[in-house]
């Protein structure tokens, strides 16, 4: 039963993990670039919806929309104004652009609310659910949802519509797709739009879980998800999925069985071994090297 | 044959320019220190800016020469930090003078930190690009973690050591604690001086230097530009990227020594051995310009300024330096704004070596 109720925290911790990582996974699919300040768009997205909630009473729901679309268009500023003008450039300069816009938002972060912890109200209704022994929180049943509405809704729009196919298709190769008439720019950061709105979600999820909020609240949730999205397979989003609970559940059931200290070890050690035994992740592709 | 001699001249005299611009600084600075010029603020920077040069030449290794990139650095640093700070404590006033107690606690350091770097690089090099900058963040991240549930002590009857808390290495009540889990270790001797931290970068430089125009290191470098040509014409990969991985963590583990031995109490926390170090450390390298290795050193020591000189900003310092860092990689990688830049440089610049973009 206790194993069970474990299961279950850690599916609920492995969907945040996931809606994350989509945020990664995508935006390394197709503009190829780790985006290291993906994790601190989760911190603003949570401190826009504190200030909704605390400051300006308005109704939760409604915060979390104002919050997507604060970090959307706060995703689209970044990649106009910091990685755009180095689509070019080499790797390691957009890695540390990306570090750059961190730190930056970390410390606009820490100018406007200060090094304190600020507690935060769950947006969700604090009831739960009683299953045989098993108590489920409302927080947990709407994480989940909230992962599974998304996983589908990207989904389909990924295979179903125009937009969809032009991502696919910029990822697959960029020079190709502008050739076709795709506007790459666009699309782009129409990516950077989806993955930092996923990210505002999936912050207000995690704050609502886990309720202090500071600063530096995203780093480490961001490392972990771009973890997931690795141990996934990079640029895969049912991978990102995968990652992300395995990684959700194996970070819960080793905080609780084998020592709380340790967990962030095994999970990152879990993932070497995955990565030497499968070097592309779970369901990454293979990429044949030409000479 | 003279032009080959000549390019050789050329390589010296550039490797002297480094040498002698690391002597220039420490004798500029100890002049400032004696006579009084410098606060004791900076004074208390001068071993950490020794460490940080350090560790930035060490990481160009493997970024620039053997072009992998590497978000773990910081693990050996904290290898290195905690192999010596524990054998110091061990030997403090067995190993007589003080002086070659800490030569000894640098070799442990930088060959437990090497070790590691052959333990670690085994498997992890097998990776590629960005995975294996993931792998070897996991690394760095485990090393801290691990690090700080370690409990070690001593007492008449030997070395106790344990995982789970103080209490059950069940020492005798005149034990001593040398490594407190998460407190670390308290009461290492601080024997390191300004003065052994420039020796140390004078000898980081001499190896790497050399290594880099060594038959090994142009093998290193082949690998960089083409791992399957390389391969082709018989350079073993994997022990030329063993080697350059091994020899950056163990000269990283050297700055670990020389980090812990400058403050009397060493804890490993995200600040200082965390993946933010190790991308501090990757920063220096690629603002110093990626392989240049006297790049990274003028790099560490001004990026490290740079936060204690904007001090009377204060809360908007670690503003500014993320401003900095982007408008750097913009600006250095447009070519309209760098072309215009360059008319104003001296001609005699060699033009940048486009780095390939994968």
């Amino acid at each position: 039963m206790q194993f069970i109720s474990y299961l279950i925290n850690g599916i609920s911790l492995g969907s945040v993990y996931a809606i994350i990582a989509l945020g990664y996974t995508m935006v390394y699919g197709i503009a190829k670039m780790l985006n290291f300040a993906h994790g601190d768009i989760i911190m603003v997205g949570s401190y826009v919806v504190y200030i909704a909630v605390s400051s300006l009473g308005l109704n939760p729901i409604l915060s979390v929309v104002i919050s997507a679309i604060a970090c959307l268009v706060l995703g689209v500023v970044i990649e106009k104004v910091a990685y755009k003008p180095l689509r070019h450039a080499s790797k390691l300069a957009v890695l540390i652009t990306a570090i750059g816009v961190s730190y930056f938002l970390q410390n606009v972060a820490l100018l406007i609310f200060g090094a304190n912890t600020k507690s935060f109200t769950s947006v969700v209704p604090a009831v739960s659910v009683k299953l045989g022994g098993i108590t489920i929180t409302a927080e947990t049943i709407v994480t989940i949802l909230a992962c599974v509405i998304i996983m589908i809704c990207l989904t389909l729009f990924i295979n179903k519509t125009k937009a969809g196919h032009a991502m696919q298709a910029v990822s697959e190769d960029q020079d190709a797709a502008q050739l076709m008439g795709i506007n790459v720019n666009a699309t782009i950061s129409l990516t950077f739009a989806i993955g930092s709105a996923l990210a505002a979600v999936a912050g207000v999820l995690l704050c609502s879980a886990y309720p202090s909020l500071t600063p530096y609240t995203g780093a480490m949730p961001g490392i972990k998800a771009f973890v997931a999205a690795v141990f996934g397979g990079i640029g895969s989003i049912p991978g990102a999925l995968i990652g992300g609970i395995l990684l959700g559940v194996i970070e819960i059931l080793s905080k609780a069985y084998i020592s709380s200290q340790l967990s962030d070890a095994i999970v990152f050690g879990v993932l070497i071994v995955v990565l030497v035994v499968k070097p592309t992740g779970i369901l990454g592709k293979v990429i044949q090297e030409k000479v | 044959m003279t032009v080959m001699k000549k390019k050789l001249n050329k390589t010296t005299k550039s490797n002297l320019i480094t040498y002698a611009m690391v002597v220039i600084v420490y004798i500029i600075v100890q002049l400032l220190v004696s006579g009084g010029a410098v606060s004791s603020l900076m004074k208390g920077l001068l071993v950490p800016l020794c460490v940080y040069s350090i560790l930035a030449v060490s990481l160009n290794l493997t970024v620039g020469i053997l072009g992998e990139l590497s978000l773990g650095h910081a693990g050996f640093m904290c290898i290195g930090a905690f192999t010596s700070a524990t054998f110091s404590k061990l030997t403090n006033g067995v190993i007589q003078p003080a002086g070659f107690r800490f030569f000894l606690a640098i070799l442990v350091g930088a060959v437990f930190a090497g070790i590691f770097g052959l333990l670690i690089g085994i498997p992890v090099l097998r990776l590629k690009g960005d995975y294996l900058a993931i792998v070897t963040l996991a690394f760095g991240e485990i090393i801290k973690n691990i690090v700080n549930v370690i409990y070690l002590g001593r007492d008449s009857h030997g070395i106790h050591f344990s995982i789970k808390d103080a209490a059950s290495l069940g020492m005798d009540a005149d034990g001593e604690m040398i490594i407190k889990g998460p407190q670390g270790i308290t009461g290492t001797p601080t024997d390191s001086t300004f003065t052994i931290g420039i020796v140390l970068i004078l000898v980081t430089l001499f190896i790497v230097l050399n290594l880099v125009h060594s038959r090994s290191g142009r093998a290193i470098m082949a690998i960089r530009d083409n791992r399957i040509a390389a391969e082709s014409v018989g350079i073993n990969i994997t022990k030329y990227k063993l080697m350059a991985f091994s020899i950056s963590a163990a000269l990283a583990g050297v700055a670990g020594v020389l980090y812990a031995h400058n403050l009397s109490t060493l804890t490993a926390l995200p600040k200082n051995f965390g993946y933010n170090m190790s991308i501090m450390i990757l920063v220096f390298v690629v603002l110093g310009g990626i392989g240049n290795i006297r790049g990274s050193i003028i790099a560490a020591v001004l990026l490290t300024m740079l936060p204690e000189l904007l001090r009377g900003l204060n809360d908007f310092r670690m503003l500014i330096y993320a401003i900095v860092l982007i408008a750097t990689m913009i600006i250095t990688n447009n070519e309209k704004i760098m072309n215009t830049i360059r008319r104003f440089l001296p001609k005699k610049q060699a033009q940048p070596v486009k780095e390939e973009t994968k």
